[in-house]
């Protein structure tokens, strides 16, 4: 019988998930102090920037994807980019639509 | 043992390995059998993703038609509790995060602590969320139910800079408030579904379960909770942060 891929298990130590815990709490402090700043487009773009941010450091490290199999790796990535290309689809579509109300 | 499997592996081939008994018969080890149990929930939550997706490409559409009836509608929000709930949520992810690491080590009464934790700040965000949604209907914010445009057509003192919404605007914020209540109505059934399940784990893991080195449901169970964190983290600047300087 042929052997699976071995992929060795890592036990994350509590204290990674203290300091993605404790760079969390800063990022949503940062991103209430933010709205509060005229920034124009900014605004949104900071607002997105951050909240992408601290959904990665949750993905990598609160659910272990950073010590997972290239399989799984893989196949997340594959899930997201297909988000992406599903976005940009919709938005080109409606922004082709309707000019002038964007 | 199901039958097909008596019927292709002799039994003098299958005694020949050793293995914990939790292992299932199709799996060849218990760290392949993990694999694809996460494997399987990612593949779940994935899906999981791209519905909620559904609702912020809607989000996004709307937003940038009806932007003015959009900011007019999130400063109506209270900021101290949708961060408030930012926090209990974090929280909440990293005390399951320690729950897991808790199975993980075997250590039984670690694990119902923090799973009993966990449980707590589930249901502290509900409690906030529920005080939110009744203040909103108590302010005629609820479209199709109980709206009213009134708090829309002139300036909010806390707002002064807002220049009140034409008719036709004001209207427009029902749907800010539809896609509101749709988001955080569906993330609130995510996280009922979720204190369900970790009612039933805490059951479970008091008999002693997961603490044995099989933990692949308290994991499962942990990637969920983390899923809609993730939801969370993202509802929060989306609604409640739209142009706060105004």
């Amino acid at each position: 019988m042929s052997e699976p891929t071995h992929h060795t298990h890592t036990v994350v130590p509590p204290r990674v998930y203290a300091t993605v815990f404790g760079i969390l709490l800063c990022f949503t402090a940062l991103t209430v102090f933010a709205s509060y700043f005229e920034l124009g487009t900014f605004n949104a773009v900071v607002a997105l920037a951050i909240a992408v941010i601290k959904a990665v450091l949750v993905i990598l490290f609160f659910m272990h994807i950073r010590y997972s199999s290239r399989l799984t790796k893989l196949t997340i990535s594959a899930g997201f980019f297909t988000l992406i290309v599903l976005l940009l689809m919709t938005m080109t579509d409606y922004i082709s639509r309707a000019w002038g109300m964007w | 043992m199901d039958s097909q499997a008596i019927a292709t592996i002799p039994e003098q081939e299958h005694a020949g390995h050793e293995h914990p008994e939790y292992v299932r018969h199709h799996f060849a080890t218990a760290a392949q059998q993990r694999e694809t149990a996460n494997f399987g929930m990612w593949l779940f939550l994935l899906t999981e993703i791209m519905f909620f997706s559904g609702l912020f490409a809607a989000y996004l559409i709307y937003r940038n038609w009806y932007y003015p009836a959009f900011v007019t509608g999130s400063h109506q929000l209270k900021i101290w509790a949708g961060t408030l709930n930012t926090l209990v949520l974090i929280c909440s992810s990293f005390t399951m995060a320690m729950a897991v690491y808790s199975a993980e080590m075997r250590k039984r009464k670690a694990l119902l602590r923090w799973m009993a934790i966990t449980l707590i700040l589930g249901m502290g965000f509900l409690c906030i969320k529920g005080y939110e949604w009744h203040d909103e209907w108590e302010h005629h914010h609820v479209p199709g139910l109980n709206f009213s445009t009134t708090a829309f057509t002139h300036v909010d003192p806390r707002y002064p800079m807002d220049k009140p919404l034409a008719p036709d605007m004001a209207e427009k914020t029902q749907t800010y408030f539809s896609l509101y209540f749709t988001m955080t109505g569906l993330h609130a059934f995510h996280m009922i579904v979720g204190i369900c399940v970790l009612i039933f784990l805490m059951y479970k893991a008091w008999g002693g379960a997961y603490t044995n080195g099989h933990m692949n449901t308290v994991e499962n169970f942990g990637l969920y909770w983390h899923f809609v964190d993730i939801v969370w983290i993202f509802l929060f600047p989306l609604l409640y942060l739209i142009s706060r300087h105004q």
